[in-house]
């Protein structure tokens, strides 16, 4: 259950979203992404209201999740062709094969996304975000199953998406990469919001121990 | 233009995808062929015996597959969060309802030739006669089942007991089409020109006309849960 969040993110910000297991990571991001109704509240996307006008908002939206929504029998190419003609955009071979070159698979263009590995189907995610050309990105553990250039791959991702004016939330369990590319952090626990902070008021140490303290006092509230 | 265009993307996944994994299409035909083979054991030699049955048997055949193939229809979906990508899509839902019910019609249909053309071959049963009347028996028939399966498969998708729930929402309906197919097939198979099954095509394509509408107009709300 989520209760009582309220946060405003500006373009070019990121958010991370820290918190223990079920803490409400990622219902908040399933809220944020129109994918789950509220009960009560507001959401605002880019000045519109995304509870009563989902589909206006969705367009500006880019969701990668545990699942990175990709067909496993379809290759790499022909997954981004899909999603493009979907969401109504240009699936012109150029524009999929340029995508395809910035996540570096355009060698594997043509392979069936079953024999991808967890990284690649992840920068296949992030190919179909980039023909989206959303404003906002909302990312569901997106450090999970990576080694570390899969890891540093997405990061340098978030950063240019970021420089581009994009906005970002990204629910993780990883501390260093929640200070090292989001401009807030944010601690979520039994469904609240306890602390929203500049990434620049807060140490890796400080935030470990505030989020010791608070978790532990919310886990231990009867 | 980009209702058409996304329908149509949908369709050519699905058969893509078919013709990669083939879950269905080998699951389906080795399935024909035990049924085949059953009804063969049942019904014995007797010819009077098995011109009477055939209809109802050609017809359960067709629908035993078609709750197989049509209740997995969406499982595609269910793997890697896709069933949510396609939610975040924009425009019309309805679109992907249409390219899901023609990927199943494309399936059935593929399935129904196979079996007919083995009933005529193990039964020794002329269906070259009455061929074109038949085959639109079959195609309204078809469009029918597929129109009510491929809402329902949506709509137990995402249900633990999909497989039990499945086929009891969907027999019922089916009531109507089963009805006037069973009846058609049969007086087409004794020889009766097509005006005198008239009324049951009427039948079929009002059933299909309701069932078609129902399924564009509801399957927004059964996508977005």
């Amino acid at each position: 259950m989520i209760d009582g969040v309220s946060f405003r993110l500006a373009a070019g910000q990121c958010l991370a979203l820290l918190g223990p297991n079920g803490a409400g990571k990622t219902t908040l991001l399933r809220i944020l992404a129109t994918l789950l109704r509220p009960s009560a509240g507001a959401l605002q996307v880019g000045g519109l209201d995304a509870l009563r006008e989902p589909d206006r908002v969705r367009p500006l939206l880019g969701v990668v999740a545990h699942g990175s929504l990709v067909y496993e029998d379809l290759t790499a190419r022909e997954n981004l062709r899909f999603w493009e003609i979907m969401r109504g955009g240009d699936a012109s071979a150029a524009r999929l094969a340029d995508a395809l070159a910035q996540v570096e698979l355009d060698a594997v263009a043509d392979e069936r996304v079953r024999t991808f590995s967890a990284g690649m189907k992840r920068r296949l995610g992030l190919a179909r975000v980039l023909l989206s050309q959303a404003r906002i990105l909302l990312l569901d553990e997106p450090f999970t199953g990576l080694d570390r250039r899969g890891r540093k791959w997405v990061s340098e991702f978030l950063l240019a998406f970021k420089a581009a004016g994009g906005a970002a939330v990204m629910a993780t369990h990883s501390f260093g990469g929640g200070l090292g590319l989001a401009d807030r952090i944010g601690i979520l626990a039994s469904g609240r919001l306890l602390l929203d902070r500049p990434t620049a008021d807060l140490s890796t140490e400080e935030l470990h121990r505030v989020y010791e303290s608070l978790t532990d006092s919310v886990e231990a509230a009867p | 233009m980009s209702y058409a265009r996304r329908a149509w993307i949908i369709l050519w996944k699905d058969l893509l995808v078919e013709r990669r994994a083939k879950e269905q299409t080998n699951a389906l035909l080795f399935f024909c062929l035990v049924l085949l083979f059953l009804f063969q054991f049942a019904l014995g030699p007797d010819r009077d015996r098995l011109a009477a049955a055939l209809p109802g048997l050609l017809w359960l055949g067709f629908i035993l597959a078609g709750l197989l193939g049509l209740g997995r229809s969406f499982l595609t979906e269910r793997e890697n969060d896709c069933w949510e990508g396609l939610r975040l899509t924009p425009g019309d839902k309805s679109a992907i309802y249409l390219g899901k019910l023609a990927g199943n019609c494309v399936l059935m249909t593929a399935v129904e030739i196979v079996l007919v053309v083995l009933f005529g071959v193990f039964y020794n049963v002329d269906l070259w006669t009455p061929a074109a009347p038949l085959a639109l028996v079959l195609a309204l028939g078809t469009v029918g089942l597929a129109a009510v399966g491929t809402l329902f498969a949506a709509m137990t998708t995402q249900v633990r007991a999909r497989e039990l729930l499945f086929p009891v929402l969907l027999l019922p309906v089916q009531v109507p089409v089963l009805l006037a197919t069973v009846s058609a097939t049969q007086a087409l198979l004794l020889g009766q020109p097509l005006a005198d099954v008239a009324h049951w095509l009427k039948l079929l394509a009002g059933a299909d006309l309701v069932y078609l509408t129902i399924g564009l107009l509801t399957f927004e709300f059964v996508l977005e849960g």
